[in-house]
């Protein structure tokens, strides 16, 4: 007979009250994608172009001669336009097995049993993606701005353009939100990761391409709002002041975003349940 | 200052669930006590459904439900914290060991990552997968994914347990295994548990109350020991002559009869009537009456006389 039972003990530690259960998400996820050697080889890739930049921004402030280059508001927009074929690999990447592969392995009823809401959840793995968007679009960015400063070893070019900092700060953060959501809404339609890579690189594609076809039919550029990317970019020069691309008017690129982002919400509120009906 | 508990650890009060248009709860009203309570069915008769709704998986069309005192439409969380659920389904996080998932879970439920992991261990080794606890889950055979899914629920030491169908799939030493746990939890470590099963043995050797469940509506509950009680007799009968027949004049006369092994059927015989009903009903049949022995009622009579069963 044993002298004391040890198989299996109540536990009298504390408890973290229910609400914080998305940090633990996100940090799981953040972990699991980090361990991939894969990854962060897209990750180190990623950053090539700031180094390119402060490059450039190192020439532009130390040698006269290569003033054609000097920093301007354009400078970051392009930076950050740039950015967009990283973009578009981490989100397929870090996005596209977010939800399904849960849904592969049943995995929601697991969470939706402990204290973690559905809105809880989605937060969770929308902060896993976000995070490495704004790892290399807002990072990159803002460093850069800081780089110039130090380069230039003078604040004139910050202090003259001082909607910049605020400028990345929103059209990343717009642009991540939307990516974002579209993926995890795609995320949760299949069990498939592969799919979900696929059905977004056919959004993102097909978009743009329809836009395409429609602009060279009727040679008007007021179309934007039909593309993906031709939204983000139209919102995107709103936001950094540049001339935009296209005729569209910045609310018209603006609703379409919008419209997109409560499509993706619809879905996740139908999709992330705990038990799937079908009627 | 402690929370009182509950003279009942779930009351449901007229829950109706709709598929659609399909009744998969129909009014039901139910009342679990503390320990372990069976609910027992037939497949489809609302059993899983029950737990999700109380999970707040599945929206009701009416009705009132309470988990550990608390409302299930107004307090969701505050019940999942305290509640370790045990899918029918094969369900586990993708791409973790089974320590990592287990902790990762304890972490959802609201445990310090610290704790979360030394409780992982912990809870690995009770339910018998202490030497693989650093394999992928993925890896794991059917009867270790119904462990799993118990250790992840018992992580976080709730205080009480939803068990749905949990020995699915396992080899009867496993079974076995699994119903011994099951009943050292509720037993022995005082855990609060609802076992859903289609397997009478199960509940009856793991549970003290059961609810009974057919075609979505309550169709008995209570303590076990109570159904199988005062309210008749049973008989082990074995006759020569027109089998149909006469079980078709026991259905008329009330009686309930279901097949035992081999050619006896066991007769559960309403109030005090006894053996001495049988005996008539057999020679108005015109059947001989081969082999008579009085049986303890088990919970197959009662389920059978339940949901009206052959």
């Amino acid at each position: 007979m044993p002298i004391h039972d040890q198989s299996y003990r109540r536990y009298a530690g504390v408890r973290t009250p229910p609400g914080r259960s998305w940090t633990v998400i996100a940090s799981a996820g953040i972990k699991a994608m980090l361990a991939k050697r894969k990854f962060l080889g897209l990750l180190i890739v990623a950053w090539l172009p700031f180094v390119v930049r402060a490059v450039q921004l190192y020439l532009a402030a130390n040698f006269p001669q290569m003033s054609v280059i000097s920093p301007s508001p354009g400078t970051f927009r392009q930076f950050l336009d740039q950015q967009g074929v990283f973009t578009f690999f981490i989100t397929i990447f870090t996005g596209a097995g977010l939800i399904s592969n849960d849904l592969r392995a049943n995995a929601l009823q697991i969470y939706l049993s402990k204290p973690v809401g559905r809105l809880e959840y989605v937060a969770g793995k929308f902060t896993v993606l976000a995070f490495f968007l704004l790892l290399v679009t807002w990072l990159p960015a803002t460093l850069l701005l800081f780089v110039q400063v130090v380069f230039a070893g003078s604040v004139a070019f910050v202090a003259a353009n001082l909607y910049l900092l605020p400028a990345i700060l929103i059209a990343t953060c717009v642009e991540t939100t939307v990516v974002a959501l579209v993926m995890l809404a795609l995320s949760s339609l299949s069990k498939s990761a592969r799919f979900v890579g696929v059905m977004y690189a056919g959004v993102f594609f097909f978009t743009a391409a329809l836009h395409g076809v429609v602009q060279a039919a009727t040679r008007e550029s007021g179309f934007c709002w039909m593309s993906l990317r031709a939204s983000l970019q139209n919102v995107g020069d709103l936001i950094f002041r540049v001339p935009p691309r296209s005729d569209t008017p910045a609310w018209g690129a603006a609703l379409a975003l919008a419209a997109t982002v409560a499509a993706s919400a619809w879905i996740l509120e139908r999709r992330v349940r705990g038990v799937e009906v079908v009627t | 200052m402690t929370e009182p508990q509950p003279a009942a650890v779930i009351t449901i009060a007229g829950l109706t669930v709709l598929y659609g248009r399909q009744r998969a709860l129909d009014g039901v009203t139910a009342s679990f006590p503390p320990g372990a309570v069976g609910l027992l069915g037939p497949n489809g008769a609302g059993k899983s459904t029950l737990l999700k709704t109380l999970l707040g998986f599945l929206a009701p069309r009416s009705g009132a439900m309470t988990v550990l005192g608390f409302d299930v439409a107004t307090s969701p969380a505050e019940i999942r914290a305290r509640l370790g659920y045990m899918p029918e389904i094969d369900a586990h996080i993708p791409g973790m060991n089974a320590v990592s998932f287990v902790a990762y879970c304890g972490e959802l439920a609201g445990l310090p990552a610290v704790d979360a992991v030394q409780r992982a261990h912990e809870v690995l080794y009770y339910v018998g997968l202490g030497e693989a606890r650093y394999r992928n889950v993925e890896t794991y055979s059917t009867g270790m994914k119904q462990r799993i899914k118990l250790a992840q629920a018992l992580v976080h030491d709730p205080d009480l347990l939803f068990l749905d169908e949990p020995t699915n799939g396992m080899d009867p030493k496993g079974r076995e295994e699994m119903l011994d746990l099951i009943r050292d939890l509720a037993h022995r470590k005082g855990m609060n548990l609802i076992l859903s099963s289609h397997l009478l043995p199960d509940v009856e050797y793991t549970c003290d109350h059961v609810v009974v469940l057919h075609q979505a509506k309550v169709a008995a509950q209570g303590p076990i020991a109570e159904l199988k009680g005062p309210r008749g007799s049973v008989y082990e009968v074995r006759i020569k002559g027109d089998r149909d027949g006469f079980r078709s004049l026991l259905r008329e006369a009330g009686f309930t009869a279901h097949p035992g092994e081999e050619d006896v059927m066991r007769v559960f015989v309403p109030g005090e009537a006894g053996a001495h009903a049988l005996f008539e009903l057999a020679a108005r049949r015109g059947v001989q009456v081969r082999h008579l022995r009085p049986s303890l009622p088990s919970l197959e009579d009662v389920f059978a006389q339940a949901v009206g069963e052959e």
